[in-house]
């Protein structure tokens, strides 16, 4: 069974991805930073493949990924790099990125390498359910790699059952119309958007991202879903503290888990 | 062979919209909306008439006699840059302004590299009265000064990009970001780039140049085609503007050039139909120039308007069937020949445009051939280039 489906399985409440970048802030980081996330308690890993475009990304990991691509990270070396990673780290990892350097690397070829270092989704933000059902579905499937999508704000009703009924593994729900990494408290707007997902019952589980960022903001979402997704935040972490990088994840992770006394 | 949009999106293996779901909503409903809203009655009616009455059109076919007699065949130049804002851009910026108007839209974004569709789209919101906030890379922002200041006369707030490159690529990147944070606002995007359908969408209401081509020609030589048209190419929105009513008539042989920059092998050139592959930026599969991994590189040219890392999806579609044969000039061959129209016929063309001038240089026409150049712009925001190399060309 794919790792995600264990995940949501055996857990339903206060599920915690977070995303890095790969290649972010050294090119050799990325191994010891999925390591330490794991030690340090969170459930699932999404791993961003850096690009020179990203169009849903705000400041925070246009940054981190123009970082990532002067330090040399390519999906190869990224392969490179985790093909021993299912030696020590159990937990779900995906791998999220942007449609070109995917398909510069070939389609086929990246699903089949994913499926055999044992990387278990793909969150690719500009491949549209329709490209996704008519070209990739049956690749996807047979490497068993689940396909996130995404829904926000401005998707309809009609559409999130529909994507809920080709979604495999968990919804990503982008909290607000924004890029990543804005970082407000989360609105009464956005309460009644959470809830009107969560009173949709849908059967795939679901996770909110974009815009937490702290204990706060993951305690509220946490109350409308099966956990969040945080990315901007965790890479400002480790950009700005001194202390050595297992640190760093040890106190981020606690912090977001711990309301602080 | 079909050389026009399919249903899903595609013009053959290029095209479609690649967009994130967060666009869906904005891009689905110009998909579900501009075909009515462009044929129906009441915007063709406001279309034509702006047109007529406030852009200037029809503009002139211009039989260029000395140029004609120095390539001894018979040129004719579409005067897109006597439009009101200096070139073909405002044909699609006033459409685009009508389609927001339509669907009720208060709030206008545009990205802009040289500053002409930023200018173009600044003016059709004043005239409007909407809000019109333009992206334009800091390069681009530092080095076209000029059209900073009037699309800032005109009302619309300019906002420097300072992500990747500064420059038009990263303007498109930032205009789309802001979309998806403020989807209320409408994008007028200034090139046949983009999700569908908006490379249609601009197609369609640049091909004004192509209608008047037809019938222009009818009247001056009693008989609706060229044999060739010349248009240059970066998105390439004139270029598609000037075919398009002869797509499927192959007796017009259509010629596509490029910016070649300093020269195709230098590392600094903007001909994407050798030096890209196939690719997906900004919601389109097109041909891209970029690294092995997939990484979008910056391309360069003498012309703001022309260095641009992709061309619109249609047109990596006609290069591919054999349509349209791609060409390319580099800037010192753009130069050349944008002082020769000067000389030649009083003409100062934008460097963009002068690019397809020197084409003629490299092609050889028959004595009775018909010969279309489209002229998209005037080279009065060139006037600094210019100068910085008349010693050069001028002896």
């Amino acid at each position: 069974m794919n790792r995600i489906n264990q995940l949501f399985e055996k857990k339903q409440q206060n599920i915690l991805s977070i995303y890095i970048t790969a290649g972010f802030p050294n090119i050799d980081d990325t191994a010891t930073i999925i390591s330490e996330i794991e030690k340090s308690g969170a459930d699932m890993i999404e791993i961003g493949i850096p690009f020179s475009d990203p169009l849903a990304d705000g400041k925070t990991i246009q940054d981190s990924s123009s970082q990532a691509l002067q330090n040399g990270m390519s999906i190869s070396i990224l392969f490179e790099q985790l093909e021993t990673i299912r030696k020590t780290v159990s937990i779900p990892l995906i791998l999220m990125g942007y449609i070109n350097p995917i398909y510069q690397y070939g389609f086929e070829a990246f699903c089949e390498k994913c499926n055999a270092i044992g990387i278990d989704g793909l969150i690719i933000p500009d491949l549209p359910v329709w490209e996704y059902t008519e070209h990739y579905k049956e690749l996807f499937e047979k490497n068993n790699l689940h396909n996130i999508f995404l829904v926000s704000p401005q998707t309809s009703s009609s559409r999130i059952k529909e994507i809920d009924s080709i979604s495999n593994g968990f919804i990503y729900i982008v909290s607000s119309a924004a890029t990543t990494g804005k970082t407000s408290d989360i609105s009464e707007e956005q309460i009644s958007y959470f809830s009107s997902i969560q009173n949709m019952k849908l059967s795939t589980p679901q996770l909110i991202g974009f815009g937490i960022s702290d204990n706060k903001s993951y305690t509220t979402a946490c109350k409308y879903c099966h956990g969040v997704i945080i990315g901007s935040a965790f890479i400002k972490a480790l950009q700005t503290s001194q202390t050595s990088i297992e640190k760093i994840i040890h106190t981020f992770i606690q912090g977001i888990r711990e309301q602080k006394k | 062979m079909n050389y026009f949009v399919d249903t899903k999106g595609y013009y053959g293996n290029y095209g479609g919209s690649f967009i994130p779901e967060m666009l869906y909503a904005n891009i689905q409903e110009l998909q579900d909306n501009y075909l009515q809203i462009l044929e129906s009655e009441s915007f063709q009616k406001q279309y034509r008439e702006l047109l007529t009455e406030y852009v200037g059109r029809p503009s002139p076919l211009y039989f260029a006699k000395r140029l004609s007699e120095k390539y001894n065949t018979n040129i004719y130049l579409k005067r897109e840059d006597l439009n009101h804002t200096g070139a073909h851009k405002i044909n699609n910026c006033v459409g685009q302004v009508l389609v927001a108007q339509h669907l009720n839209k208060k709030k206008i974004i545009a990205e802009t590299g040289a500053g002409q569709h930023g200018v173009a789209t600044a003016t059709v919101c004043a005239l409007m009265g909407l809000e019109c906030i333009v992206f334009m890379g800091e390069v681009d922002v530092e080095r076209q000064q000029p059209n900073v200041k009037r699309m800032e006369m005109l009302g619309a707030q300019v906002i420097p990009v300072k992500s990747g490159s500064k420059t038009l690529k990263d303007a498109t990147n930032e205009a789309f970001r802001f979309w998806i944070n403020n989807p209320d606002s409408f994008y007028i995007i200034g090139s046949v780039v983009g999700a569908h359908p908006y490379p249609d969408m601009v197609a369609r209401l640049q091909s004004i140049i192509s209608e008047e081509i037809t019938w222009q020609l009818a009247e001056k030589i009693g008989r609706n085609y060229p044999d060739y048209i010349i248009a240059c190419i970066g998105g390439g929105s004139n270029a598609i503007g000037a075919y398009y009513h002869f797509l499927n008539d192959t007796r017009v042989k259509l010629i596509s050039v490029e910016a070649a920059g300093k020269g195709i092998d230098s590392g600094k050139s903007a001909a994407t139909s050798i030096l890209g592959s196939p690719g997906i930026l900004h919601a389109s599969k097109t041909l891209l120039m970029q690294t092995k991994d997939g990484q979008v590189t910056e391309p360069y040219s003498i012309s703001a308007g022309l260095d641009y890392p992709g061309i619109g999806p249609v047109h990596a579609h006609l290069f591919e069937t054999g349509r349209a044969i791609a060409q390319n000039a580099t800037d010192d061959e753009a130069l050349q020949a944008g002082f020769l129209l000067t000389r030649l016929e009083g003409i100062i063309p934008a460097i963009e445009s002068a690019h397809a001038l020197a084409a003629l240089e490299k092609n050889t026409f028959k004595k009775d051939d018909i010969v279309v150049v489209n002229l998209s712009g005037r080279g009065d925001k060139d006037m600094g280039t210019y100068l910085k190399y008349k010693d050069v060309y001028l002896k």
